[in-house]
């Protein structure tokens, strides 16, 4: 059994178009789409043809490698998985909870990794077709022809990446691949240099943070039944929130809303995740399928990241980013938002409250503190969970007597998505492509779909040993001559 | 000062008699690389590093006494290119991933690296299979980065008393063992406070448990090379 567009029958008889690569994403996919001949889409899917296997080779390396190692996962956040993996092991090494200085030192962190790495979505991978039209000039829909017909909008999208990185580079080292985070707490605290170079700044990452907002927010205002209805599916949404219900993208506990905005889990602490979260696999892809194990494959998947976010806390506690939050959620008129374009405007709210995070953060005088390690009573086994940019990041590790990893469970952000972007590739060639002589610009549109999710299809194809493949040998008539499957 | 000089790159450089040309030379303030060698043991001559060309022939500048009047060529783009010839050797003979190695920025190999500008491995991977001992409480071992430059052998044996290391097999087929019938390194009396347990100039003899708690910055190799480290240790004994 599979989803509508899923699987076409009789796939032999149809013509196959290909959009590979999949471009101004981070990793390498494809999307395949068969059509009949009247040009009818039969069967739409994206797929994910790079293969990792992270979470076999970490097994049996020493854990505290681990924060290290894994954030090889990513050159564009590798923090989360830094941060997901150093959480996962505090526990092995007794720390919790960390100390308060190591906690913040790791948010600040973490809110430099949302805000460089949303700042690099939306101004360089997706402000082109955002600014200029899906179906403008290719030669002009990059981040060259965003520089040269709207410099100031290129230049602060590349002033707010470089104020990121810089947060990154102190708190952890380096700008990409640092060490900050280690087991038990982290390994340096910031100096009053190191502060007031950040807080020079500051400020004026807020208010461009603001103005980004109110540019997405412009979009759908303006030009509400190209975003409203875009690529436009309904499904659940899933993130961390804390304990009040405030968003919280370094803590807390998961919580599920229905497609109509109703909590139907919530509470969940992060360890308990595996017994809510299965994955299915499907022989088509490299990326796993994640639901609700209560509800089924079919109607327990859902959707996570800034959109999910943004609707699934109670509030967001920064004053600017909340009011964002407000009109969004008013935009909505009573029911939540799916469009999948408003996921750029719900990025660029989380980016504003990171910006107000930082600068937050930087008045207090924990960060300077020498105080950067706890432990206590060992234990074998640690769960982290963080809300990564593109949404909820599981690490799960065991640890054996002799230090070295025996288990490791990767469910990254983007799997989660895996559903919803199928989905929406879906809604558009239906909507966009169906029956129509196809175009660079019209299969434009299948990317933009994905694009506003902002996938990292590198992240997130790490199971070994456990996909369906099947290996088909033809001969020159293409016939059939022998075929071997594993694992399905 | 017995008055001796040679010439190394055509600087003159006074030595003892006995005393080897990589001594002299870095007395005297001049780098010479090595990886085996160590101011406390006899010289092994089994890295090569070292190597320069002395009276015309390649010799390894740690076992080789300096002799009056030699003219040794040392800092040359000759030989630089054959230091970085060995290093390319040594990265494709283990499986060196800096990018998760602890030992990063405290390394003497990926210090070379650096040092002689090796910019890619030019020589196909081994791979080798070599799993990581675990079993010692304090210490782990990670076969994948020996280098064999046999520094833990020779400080176990002639300074612990213990001889809980020692290279085995042949050519190519060389690994570096653990003296035990289990060949585990927990049924060994190996002790952290042992030299053997402080003196692996890669990321093999590992004390469990640091890892990365020193940051970027501060890290051996971080704010000097190694030839300014080797150096600077050099004047300060």
């Amino acid at each position: 059994m599979s989803f509508e567009l899923e699987t076409a029958a009789h796939r032999d008889t149809l013509r196959r178009v290909a959009i590979d690569p999949v471009s101004r994403v981070e990793g390498h996919g494809k999307v395949t789409l068969l059509l009949d001949e009247a040009g009818h889409v039969k069967e739409a899917r994206l797929h994910i043809v790079e293969f990792r296997g992270f979470e076999k080779f970490i097994q049996g390396r020493p854990y505290w490698e681990v924060p290290v190692m894994v954030q090889r996962l990513c050159g564009i956040c590798p923090v989360s998985h830094h941060l997901a993996a150093a959480k996962a092991l505090d526990p092995v090494v007794g720390a919790i909870p960390i100390t308060a200085t190591a906690e913040k030192i790791r948010r600040l962190m973490h809110y430099g990794q949302i805000l460089q790495s949303h700042a690099l979505h939306f101004f360089h991978l997706s402000s082109p077709d955002l600014l200029f039209g899906f179906e403008s000039p290719v030669q002009q829909r990059n981040i060259v022809g965003v520089a040269a017909a709207y410099p100031e909008v290129a230049r602060q999208g590349v002033l707010l990446r470089k104020f990121g990185q810089e947060v990154i580079r102190i708190t952890a080292g380096k700008r990409v691949h640092g060490t900050g985070a280690v087991p038990g707490g982290v390994n340096k605290s910031l100096t009053p240099e190191d502060r007031a170079l950040l807080l020079a700044d500051a400020d004026q990452m807020i208010a461009w943070s603001r103005d980004a907002v109110h540019l997405a927010r412009r979009l759908h205002e303006t030009n509400s039944a190209l975003y409203d209805e875009f690529g436009l599916f309904r499904s659940q949404l899933f993130s961390l929130v804390r304990g009040d219900g405030a968003m919280d993208l370094y803590d807390g506990h998961l919580r599920l809303r229905d497609a109509r905005g109703q909590i139907v889990k919530d509470n969940i602490p992060c360890a308990d995740y595996g017994r809510h979260i299965l994955e299915e696999v499907k022989s088509w892809s490299y990326m796993k399928f994640p639901f609700m194990e209560d509800q089924g494959p079919f109607k327990g998947w859902y959707k996570v990241g800034p959109l999910a976010r943004v609707q699934n806390c109670d509030f967001i506690p920064t004053p600017l980013a909340e009011v964002e939050r407000q009109d969004f959620i008013a935009h909505g008129e009573g029911e939540p938002v799916h469009a999948p374009l408003a996921y750029h405007w719900a990025r660029m709210i989380e980016m504003l409250h990171a910006a107000e995070v930082i600068r937050d953060l930087l008045d207090d005088p924990d960060l300077l503190s020498a105080n950067r390690m706890a432990e206590g009573q060992k234990r074998r086994e640690g769960v982290g969970i963080i809300e990564a940019p593109r949404g909820t990041l599981i690490h799960h590790y065991q640890v054996g007597d002799d230090n070295l990893v025996s288990y490791c469970n990767l469910i990254v952000s983007t799997t989660h998505n895996n559903q919803a972007m199928n989905e929406a590739v879906r809604q558009v060639a239906r909507r966009y492509l169906d029956g129509r002589q196809l175009t660079e610009g019209l299969l434009n549109h299948i990317e933009v779909a994905i694009r506003a999710f902002d996938p990292c299809l590198s992240c997130a194809t790490h199971a070994l040993g456990k996909m369906p493949l099947a290996v088909e040998l033809l001969d020159a008539d293409g016939s059939l001559v022998d075929r071997a499957v594993s694992g399905a | 000062m017995s008055g001796k000089q040679f010439l190394l790159d055509g600087q003159p450089v006074s030595f003892e008699e006995g005393q080897s040309i990589l001594e002299a030379a870095r007395k005297a303030g001049h780098y010479i690389p090595s990886l085996c060698w160590h101011k406390d043991f006899p010289a092994h001559g089994s890295c090569k590093l070292c190597v320069v060309k002395a009276a015309g022939r390649h010799v390894s500048a740690c076992a080789t006494p300096a002799r009056e009047g030699w003219e040794v060529e040392s800092n040359t783009p000759e030989m630089n290119g054959e230091r970085r010839g060995l290093l390319q050797m040594l990265f494709v003979e283990g499986n060196h991933f800096c990018p998760s190695c602890e030992k990063s920025g405290n390394c003497e190999l990926q210090a070379l690296g650096y040092e002689y500008e090796m910019l890619t491995p030019r020589f196909r991977h081994f791979y080798p299979e070599r799993p990581v001992d675990a079993s010692h409480p304090d210490i782990l071992l990670d076969f994948n980065r020996c280098i064999f430059c046999e520094l833990c052998v020779r400080a176990s044996r002639d300074v612990d008393g213990k001889s809980v290391f020692a290279l085995t097999g042949r050519g190519i087929d060389k690994h570096l063992v653990v003296n035990a019938e289990s060949g585990r390194l927990a049924d060994t009396d190996f002790s952290k406070d042992d030299l053997a347990a402080h003196i692996c100039p890669v990321g093999v003899i590992l004390h469990k448990g640091p890892g990365f708690a020193v940051p970027i910055g501060e890290r051996s190799y971080d704010g000097a090379s190694i030839r300014e480290k080797k150096l600077r240790e050099e004047e300060a004994s």
